[in-house]
């Protein structure tokens, strides 16, 4: 065989880069969620629901199926292979709730449970809710000269 | 028909790209995925100051809520909301009201599934 040609085919056969396979597998997770989230919206709207309301309740939704998985254990296993696809999502919060709740229950339900619960879930929400705040502060000064 | 095919494309698009930059985020930082987290609500309540979130939301649908990102996009909107409707102090409540839903299911299965499950020994 040509030592061009043996090059290219090696190139052609060899495993694609980590990086490459992990990303594509988020892409396919992560969109795969928010595709059927969208149409889990329309059907909420369909029922009835408020496009508001509708909003809400998808995300309702999904945090009960990952808190749903992570208890069963599935979620580990989905998320070893999605990565990011499952993190980003709102599954991912959910479980990063729901994962250390499970955990800890042998320490107790106030000092184990009630205490560790938001673990990971509490700096995602100190954070989001100093950012607001710093936002509120601008938009209300503003707000008062215009 | 066509709408309602259009935007769940564009929101598996969109929610497959925010999905992405966070993997390779993972992949080639030393960036633990709280951190990711962290960033992607920061950086959701940004692009609801700059108004950048809604007019994303209108494109992409599921595509911008569903992500961490959405959560902090819908705090700023409800901080925004908050402050138009009771003035200054909405800066404080408007964040907890727009996020309180999430919170209070995450919160509740969170609860009810370590009532059920039991954790299994973990693999470090």
């Amino acid at each position: 065989m040509d030592k061009e040609i043996y090059k290219e085919t090696v190139a052609k056969r060899a495993p694609k880069s980590p990086l490459f396979i992990d990303c594509l597998k988020a892409f396919l997770f992560g969109g795969a969620i928010c595709f059927l989230s969208q149409w889990l919206f329309f059907l909420y709207v369909f029922l009835g629901a408020e496009e508001k309301s509708a909003g809400t309740l998808v995300t309702v939704t999904l945090i009960f199926l990952a808190a749903l998985l992570t208890g069963l254990g599935l979620f580990d296993r989905i998320a070893r292979h999605a990565g990011a696809g499952t993190l980003v999502p709102v599954t991912g919060f959910a479980n990063s709730v729901v994962s250390p709740a499970i955990d800890t229950k042998s320490e107790g339900l106030v000092i184990g449970v009630g205490s560790k619960i938001f673990t990971i879930a509490g700096p995602v929400i100190l954070f989001a809710i100093l950012s607001g705040a710093i936002y509120g502060v601008i938009y209300y000064i503003v707000t008062l000269f215009s | 028909m066509a709408d309602m095919w259009l935007t769940s494309l564009f929101a598996f698009l969109v929610g497959g790209l925010f999905c992405v930059i966070a993997q390779i985020l993972i992949d080639l930082t030393a960036l633990t995925p709280a951190r990711i987290l962290v960033m992607y609500v920061v950086l959701g309540v940004l692009l609801g100051a700059l108004g950048l979130y809604e007019p994303l939301y209108d494109f992409a649908g599921c595509g911008a809520s569903v992500p961490l990102v959405g959560f902090g996009g819908n705090i700023a909107k409800g901080i925004r909301e908050a402050i138009d409707r009771d003035g200054a102090i909405g800066i404080l409540t408007g964040g907890f009201t727009a996020a309180s839903a999430g919170c209070a299911s995450a919160l509740i299965f969170g609860y009810l599934s370590s009532l059920i499950f039991s954790g299994k020994p973990k693999k470090l």
